[in-house]
């Protein structure tokens, strides 16, 4: 900093181009029909910076740089062309990398930096690796779960959370001495590997069905810690882009958690799969309707406002392509047919309209919950692929269930409503949903993407 | 330094503050895209780690900023990459009708 050479104005000048770019980027994501040039703006302002950031005076050695902007596009490459199904768990993967890239440096600038660092300096640099190094792991852990190579089951055990606090406190705790006493070296590795450790055990306790809010907290605890690496390097672009990224995780878990009708607390130290399994217990046998294909077809084809609810279900049998031939097939007979979106709908948020579009189904089809709720009670048929929790009447009725208050889509207000699904074992979360039970709901079981496969060549056949 | 770090606290808030109000515009329709948006620009990071390297101060910091480089380039790379295949699939169905 003290040397400031002519080409360090340069520099500047461009992370200032570079930051103005990266806010116009995520302005222009407000609306699909400007995103695009978002994306183009983040490009530019990102080539930029690279290439302004080489002219830094200080660089020496240029092999390294490039063996690892060559690797990283190589990694990059097919980890950009993923099935959209995979897109969850792509997301967090890459939430692990940025934390691994800012826990890396932080590290890498200690060693380089003590003894000699201001007391400020080294809280935001502990700051980096405590964040850095729990959003690491814990969104491996993340994207292990939603690969299904980890069981997605919550893991829970007893004294759990305070095993979490107690590591917390370890890793505050040793960050506050070194502050203190910035000679005390041997407390730095003590500090990161708690926060691996803690990112860990953090998540290990959490479901699928929470896995949006986690993915959004993650992705706001991976901001903040590059905002950290920001001051620790004195670099502006930096702090800029982390909190643009941390603000916006935190948007969103805050969007999800509403949903959900729960607090942060609550989705990192409820466990939500525990209490369920009780309130599950207590259900027999109670009777169904149930309908083929043909049934159900005939039925579609008689109505004149169909709602889909697609959900998690839908995304895991790959059906979207066949809901599309559905919606096709019935447009064409002029039903009108719209999706109902529920924020939380799949494992990320959005997932559901990305797993849409990809099938190619018009954006303006697919509505909010707020939006679309009013409208179930002149729906004839409401035909849920895949949902179970968002579209339970319990959150409504019953205050003993563990999802009471969590806002949902009506669908039981629909003159029909039909549910595909496999079995009537209960939803992730481990509820029974009254609504399979009620006298307007018919049940389809069978896979989603059969079974809608089927729904069409009886519509196709049939007229 | 002292003056420094002020500056740096006025521009982290201000930055919160447009990302609060930039954030909450965004579709809900495009909230998959926004993540993996500001995943990529997150990782400009990245400057961080070329420094880190190109300075060549240890072997130590040689190692650990490569590596570094390495995951921020992929999630450029793969963040814009996917990003972009997601928003072209966005579809309207007025201009068709």
């Amino acid at each position: 900093m003290n040397q400031f050479a002519g080409s360090q104005y340069v520099i500047e000048v461009i992370y200032l181009i570079a930051s103005a770019l990266f806010i116009f980027s995520l302005k222009w994501m407000s609306s699909p029909a400007t995103a695009r040039h978002g994306i183009w703006a983040g490009e530019i302002g990102m080539v930029l910076a690279i290439a302004g950031t080489l002219l830094h005076h200080g660089i020496v050695d240029w092999k390294w740089i490039v063996v690892g902007l060559v690797l990283g596009s190589g990694i990059g490459i097919p980890l950009g062309m993923v099935q959209m199904t995979a897109v969850p768990q792509r997301t967090a993967l890459s939430h692990a990398f940025g934390a691994l890239c800012v826990t890396l440096v932080g590290t890498a600038e200690f060693y380089l930096r003590t003894p000699n660092v201001p007391k400020f300096m080294m809280s935001v640099l502990s700051m980096e690796v405590i964040l850095g190094g729990l959003t690491f792991t814990g969104s491996l852990m993340a994207a292990g779960k939603l690969q299904e190579i980890l069981p997605q089951r919550p893991i829970t055990y007893k004294g759990q959370n305070l095993v979490n606090f107690l590591l917390f406190a370890i890793a505050v705790g040793s960050a506050i001495y070194l502050v203190l006493h910035p000679e005390a070296r041997q407390f730095f590795p003590l500090i990161v590997g708690v926060s691996l450790i803690f990112g860990v055990l953090l998540i290990i306790p959490i479901g699928g069905a929470d896995m949006p809010t986690v993915i959004s907290l993650l992705n706001g605890y991976a901001g903040l810690s590059a905002a950290a690496m920001g001051f620790v390097l004195q670099n502006k672009l930096l702090i800029i882009a982390g909190a643009l990224d941390g603000s916006s995780g935190l948007i969103l878990s805050v969007i999800m958690s509403k949903a959900m009708n729960r607090s942060f607390t609550n989705v990192l130290f409820g466990a939500f799969g525990q209490v369920q399994v009780a309130a599950a217990g207590g259900q027999e046998a109670k009777p169904v309707h149930s309908a083929t294909a043909e049934e159900a077809a005939a039925i579609l084809s008689a109505a004149n406002k169909v709602v889909i609810v697609p959900g998690y279900g839908m995304a895991v049998a790959q059906a979207q392509h066949k809901v599309r031939e559905l919606y096709d097939i019935l447009s064409k007979k002029g039903v009108d047919v719209r999706f109902a979106i529920h924020p939380v709908a799949g494992r990320m948020p959005g997932h559901m309209n990305v797993l849409l579009a990809e099938a190619d189904i018009p954006y303006d089809r697919l509505i909010e919950m707020d939006e679309i709720n009013g409208d179930f009670p002149q729906t004839d048929v409401a035909l849920v692929i895949g949902a179970n929790d968002v579209t339970n009447p319990a959150a409504r009725t019953d205050t003993t269930s563990p999802i009471f208050g969590m806002p949902i889509l009506d669908v039981d207000k629909a003159h029909t409503v039909m549910v595909i699904k496999r079995s009537m074992s209960p939803g992730f979360a481990g509820i029974d949903n009254p609504l399979y039970y009620l006298p307007n709901t018919l049940m389809l079981f069978g896979d989603a993407k059969q079974f809608v496969g089927a729904i069409v060549r009886e519509l196709s056949g049939g007229h | 330094m002292g003056d420094n770090l002020i500056d740096d606290l006025f521009i982290f808030m201000l930055a919160c503050f447009i990302g609060f109000e930039v954030i909450r515009h965004v579709s809900p329709l495009l909230h998959t895209p926004l993540m993996s948006l500001t995943n990529a620009l997150d990782a400009i990071a990245v400057v961080g780690a070329i420094v880190l390297v190109g300075e060549k101060k240890s072997t130590f910091a040689t190692i650990l900023g490569t590596i570094a480089i390495v995951a921020a380039t992929s999630n450029v790379v793969g963040g814009f990459f996917i990003t972009d295949r997601m928003l072209k699939m966005f579809k309207s169905s007025r201009p068709s009708k």
